[in-house]
């Protein structure tokens, strides 16, 4: 009895290690929000002159990463779109509306990866990442470009990784109503993603 | 006279209120054809400029108005009115400067929340005193949005019942608010 215990116990043992093991497991991260050391900020060309920039000052987010087996690695963000600032009260205001944002109707936008798509020299600092961006209730599969800018130990006992990445938008293509010109269709959207291990 | 007594307004309240009126309109009307402005419209910042100047200019009348009105004489109702047309009138009035003042307060509110001041025409600056969370902004435009139009739907009710005062009761309701009131008709025993 006692050895049949003692045989199922080192089996179980042995199929946890030979899970944890095979498949290379990825680190989850999560984005460090908490201590701002991420953002979102976009930029529209303003007339086609100059760019207006702004941010979304609150999100959430976690993501897998795995030099090695960068294709498993994989992102999911919420962000409150109640959030949107761009330094300009009135004008945040109306990017709260049913013009731009309809935050009353839809206060989170999200962005969850789909497929990670490595950069060439395969040493996994560079890749794409596409996946849906559901925006203004609209959600469409869009590509952004990263790259990793660095990662190693902390100071304060943790393990943090960090990456910038970048996208466009078409403002149409998420039912955003208002007209801001033929050289203001696009948003730019300019990512810092810093990740603590868990 | 500029100042008004027991009879009927004088020059400056009945100014104060016909200014106050147009005001209230325009500001109607500025405001419901800015908020829908294309981008690219010449008005889409001259617009709210207006806006905002003249609704602050509003705001410095009715305080002035007000001021008036505490250190003058009250004019006596007309010996025709009943309890209910007093009574009426003065709740439809109070209801204007209340609602008045809160229009005027949260367009202030919104404008100034992000710490920039509000400016009347570029030329007097009310610094912003509190910073509204982008929540509040926002309930503050609903609540600015409906003040208006209860404020031009109770006007439009001040407006018929003084027609109604000319036209049918044919009292002097209206002449008070049109003609200031004289030395002799002060000098006249009341009926």
């Amino acid at each position: 009895m006692n050895s049949m215990k003692k045989t199922l116990a080192t089996a179980i043992a042995f199929g946890a290690l030979s899970l944890g093991s095979l498949p290379a497991l990825a680190d989850t991260y999560v984005i460090d929000t908490k201590g701002a050391h991420a953002s979102i900020n976009f930029k529209v060309a303003h007339l086609g002159y100059s760019w207006l920039t702004g941010r979304f000052n609150d999100f959430s987010g976690e993501f897998t990463y795995d030099p090695k087996n960068l294709t498993a690695s994989s992102i999911q963000v919420t962000i409150n779109t109640n959030s949107v600032d761009s330094n300009h009260a009135e004008r945040d205001k109306h990017l709260r509306s049913a013009d731009f944002l309809n935050v009353e109707k839809f206060p989170t936008a999200t962005f969850v990866s789909k497929q990670i798509v490595p950069d060439d020299d395969g040493d996994g600092d560079e890749f794409d990442i596409i996946g849906d961006l559901t925006l203004n209730g609209v959600t469409k599969s869009i590509k952004i470009e990263v790259e990793k800018v660095g990662e190693g130990k902390d100071p304060w006992d943790g393990y943090r990784i960090g990456f910038e990445g970048e996208t466009e938008i078409l403002m149409k293509d998420f039912n955003i109503k208002m007209d801001l010109g033929p050289a203001s269709q696009k948003v730019k959207l300019e990512l810092h993603i810093e990740g603590i291990k868990k | 006279m500029i100042k008004d007594s027991a009879n009927g307004y004088g020059l400056l309240s009945i100014l104060l209120h016909w200014i106050s009126a147009l005001l209230v309109i325009g500001l109607f009307a500025i405001g419901y054809y800015m908020v829908d402005l294309s981008y690219y419209s010449p008005w889409y910042h001259r617009a709210p400029w207006w806006h905002i100047s003249l609704g602050l200019l509003l705001f410095l009348l009715t305080l002035a108005r007000l001021l008036w009105r505490a250190i003058n004489l009250q004019p006596r109702p007309l010996p025709n009115y009943t309890r209910a047309v007093r009574l009426g009138a003065r709740l439809t009035k109070y209801l204007l400067y209340l609602l008045i003042a809160a229009l005027v307060i949260t367009g202030y509110l919104i404008t100034t929340a992000d710490g920039k001041s509000a400016s009347l025409f570029d030329w007097v600056e009310f610094p912003s005193i509190w910073q509204l969370s982008p929540t509040g902004v926002d309930l503050a435009g609903k609540i600015h949005k409906w003040l208006a139009y209860g404020i031009i739907l109770l006007a439009s009710f001040h407006a018929l019942a003084a027609l109604a005062h000319h036209f049918v009761i044919r009292d002097r309701t209206l002449v008070r608010m049109l003609k200031p009131v004289t030395k002799s008709a002060d000098s006249q025993p009341n009926p």
